[in-house]
C-alpha cells in the first residue's frame, strides 16, 4: 500500500474554488515535486498535508490512517525558513528534537542536533543566531530541523525560492545527497523545472486556478544518482524539460478553459512517461 | 567617537550656561520676583530687605543636596526624614503597584492577544478605563481600602496596567504565523508554545509596554503622595513647600528626575536583552 493516498481533495472559499478533485499517491522513499503557476493552490495542498489547513472535500490517508491536524510524522520546511530568531542554530533544531523525543536528556538532544547540523554543512555555526546567517544557511537550518525529527514524510514549500542561483545549486546538491542517504519521502513545491528534474521521481503538473487540478503526472525517468553539473547531458533531459515548460507556457491554461482533453472532473490525471 | 565627545562638551557647556544664568539672576539685588513678593517676607529679613534673593542660588541648592547626600536615611519623626528614606518609600510603592499590574496584565494580555473573541469582549472596558486619570481612583481607593499607603499602590497598579496590557495583547497577536505553524507541526503543547514561542516572540513588545508603564507610574506616584501625604518623595516635595524651602524642593525634583531615569534605563536594558533581530 502507498504511504500516502490522496483522493478527491478540494479547497473552496465560499463559492470560489481553488482546486478540485486532486488525487495522487506517494510511495515510501519517493520524491514528488508539484509544479504550477501561482494561485493554483500548491501551497494549500501542502498545508493540508501538513495539517495546517483543512480540505473542503476529499481525504488524505497516510499509513492507513486519515490525517487530521499537524503531526511529527510530517516535517515541514517553510518557504520563509521560519526559524525562531531568538534561538541559536543549535537551539532551533533542539526545539524540534525535544518535541519529538520528550524524554531525551540534554546530551542526547545535542548529539542528535549536531549530527544534522553536520549533515547540512553548518558545522561551526551552531551558536549563531539566524540573523547572523545568510539566506542559504538559514534554509539549511530549516532543512536540518525538518530532517532531525525523522518524519515519515517531508513537506518542502518552495524552500529555495528566495535563494540566488549559486546557493540554490549547492543546497539542491545537498538535498539530493541527504535524500539518497536517508531515503526520505519528500513532497516538494517548486517553480523551477530544472530543480524538479534534478530531485523528483515524479512531477505533478497543476493546471491554472481557479478550479485547478492535477493535469498531468510526469514520471522522471532520468537515472539516479543525478548530478546537477551533468544531468542535462542525458539524451532524455530536454525531452522531459520541453514537455514541462510547454505545459507551464501553454497547456496549463488550456486545461482550465476546457480547450484541452482534461475533463471537468478528472479522476485519473494523464500519466506521461517520456522515453527517448 | 569624536561626535560623542563634542556632544558631551556641548552638554557641559549648556549646563554651565544654565547654572551661570541661574547664579546671576539670584545674586543679591538682581531684582526678580523676590524683593517685592510677600513670599520673600516669609523667607526672612534678608530676603525681604532685598539683600538676598528669595530663590536659592545654585550654591545654596548644591549645599542642600550635599547635606541630603551625606545623610540620606535619617528618620527624625513623621515630618523630617532623609531624602533617601522618602525615595525608598516611593520606589517601593511604584515597584509593588507595577509588579502587581504586570502579574495581572501579562496573562490577561496573553488571553486577549490569542483570542479575538476575548479582545472584542474586553475592548470597550479597556477603552473607557484607560483614559481615566489614575488619581481619579484615589477617593474610591481610600474609601474601599481604608489605607493611604495601599491606596497609592492601587493607583500605581491601575495606571501601569494599561500600557502593559495593550502591548502584551498586541505583541502576542502579532507573533508571526510561521512560528506558530512551526510549533503546530511539531505538536508542541499549549503551555510550551506559550513559553517557548509566544513569550519570547512578544517579549520585546511586552517589555516596551513595561517601560512605558514604569515611566507613568513614577509620574503618578509623586502626585499620589502629595495627595495622601505621610511618606514618599511626593510628600517630601509638598512638605518642603509648606516649609518654604525652595532649595529642598529643587533637591527633591532633581532626585525624582534621576530615579525616573534609572527606572527607565533599567527597563530599556531589559528590553534590549530580550530583543532579537529577524
Amino acid at each position: 500500500m502507498s504511504l500516502l493516498q490522496i483522493q478527491g481533495l478540494a479547497r473552496r472559499y465560499g463559492t470560489a474554488s481553488v482546486f478540485e478533485d486532486v488525487g495522487f499517491t506517494m510511495e515510501k522513499g519517493e520524491f514528488v515535486c508539484i509544479i504550477g503557476h501561482s494561485g493554483c493552490g500548491k501551497t494549500t495542498i501542502l498545508n493540508i498535508l501538513a495539517g495546517l489547513d483543512a480540505a473542503s472535500a476529499g481525504t488524505v490517508i497516510m499509513d492507513g490512517r486519515e490525517i487530521s491536524g499537524p503531526s511529527l510524522d510530517r516535517g515541514v520546511v517553510f518557504q520563509g525558513h521560519a526559524l525562531l530568531p531568538w534561538l541559536s542554530v543549535m537551539n532551533n533544531i533542539a526545539f524540534a528534537v525535544k518535541s519529538r523525543w520528550r524524554q531525551w536528556n540534554r546530551i542526547q538532544v545535542q548529539t542528535h542536533c549536531q549530527k544534522f547540523i553536520d549533515l547540512v554543512g553548518l558545522t561551526g555555526a551552531e551558536h549563531k543566531k539566524p540573523a547572523q546567517l545568510s539566506g542559504g544557511m538559514k534554509q539549511r537550518v530549516g532543512i536540518a530541523r525538518a530532517f532531525a525529527i525523522q518524519p515519515k514524510m517531508l513537506l518542502l514549500d518552495e524552500p529555495f525560492g528566495a535563494l540566488d542561483a549559486l546557493t540554490r545549486g549547492t543546497i539542491q546538491d545537498e538535498l539530493v545527497r541527504i535524500c539518497a542517504a536517508t531515503s526520505q519521502t519528500v513532497f516538494m513545491i517548486t517553480h523551477d523545472v530544472d530543480e524538479a528534474m534534478l530531485l523528483a521521481d515524479r512531477i505533478l503538473l497543476m493546471s491554472n486556478g481557479p478550479r485547478a487540478g492535477i493535469a498531468e503526472v510526469v514520471v522522471n525517468a532520468l537515472p539516479r544518482p543525478r548530478q546537477r553539473n551533468d544531468i542535462h547531458h542525458d539524451p532524455r533531459y530536454y525531452g522531459i524539460r520541453n514537455h514541462l515548460v510547454d505545459f507551464l507556457v501553454n497547456r496549463s491554461k488550456l486545461y482550465q478553459s476546457g480547450q484541452s482533453e482534461r475533463p471537468a472532473q478528472p479522476t485519473v490525471a494523464k500519466i506521461v512517461n517520456l522515453r527517448p | 567617537m569624536r561626535e560623542r565627545l563634542i556632544a558631551a562638551l556641548l552638554s557641559v557647556l549648556l549646563f554651565s550656561l544654565f547654572i551661570g544664568a541661574w547664579h546671576l539672576s539670584t545674586l543679591p539685588g538682581a531684582g526678580g520676583p523676590a524683593a517685592t513678593s510677600e513670599y520673600a517676607k516669609l523667607l526672612g529679613a534678608d530676603a525681604a530687605a532685598g539683600k538676598k534673593s528669595a530663590f536659592p542660588t545654585p550654591a545654596d541648592v548644591g549645599r542642600k543636596a550635599w547635606q541630603h547626600l551625606r545623610d540620606p536615611f535619617y528618620d527624625k519623626g513623621p515630618n523630617d526624614k532623609g531624602i533617601g528614606v522618602q525615595l525608598a518609600w516611593s520606589i517601593a510603592r511604584v515597584l509593588a503597584g507595577f509588579l502587581l499590574a504586570a502579574l495581572a496584565a501579562v496573562p490577561l494580555g496573553f488571553l486577549i492577544g490569542m483570542s479575538p473573541l476575548v479582545y472584542r469582549a474586553l475592548d470597550p472596558f479597556i477603552q473607557v478605563l484607560k483614559p481615566i486619570s489614575p488619581l481619579a481612583w484615589m477617593p474610591l481607593a481610600l474609601f474601599t481600602l481604608k489605607d493611604s499607603g495601599v491606596s497609592s499602590v492601587f493607583v500605581i497598579f491601575i495606571c501601569s496596567i494599561w500600557p502593559m496590557l495593550i502591548n502584551t495583547a498586541f505583541g502576542v497577536a502579532a507573533v508571526r504565523r510561521d512560528w506558530l505553524n512551526v510549533a503546530k507541526t511539531l505538536e508542541v503543547g499549549p503551555v510550551r508554545k506559550a513559553f517557548a514561542v509566544i513569550l519570547p516572540a512578544a517579549a520585546p513588545t511586552i517589555l516596551t509596554g513595561m517601560r512605558i508603564s514604569v515611566g507613568i507610574a513614577w509620574l503618578v506616584i509623586v502626585a499620589a503622595e502629595m495627595l495622601v501625604g505621610g511618606t514618599g518623595i511626593g510628600y517630601f516635595v509638598w512638605n518642603e513647600w509648606n516649609n518654604l524651602s525652595i532649595a529642598n524642593i529643587l533637591c527633591g525634583i532633581l532626585a525624582i528626575g534621576l530615579v525616573g531615569m534609572v527606572l527607565d534605563q533599567t527597563l530599556a536594558a531589559l528590553t534590549r536583552a530580550v530583543s532579537y533581530v529577524e
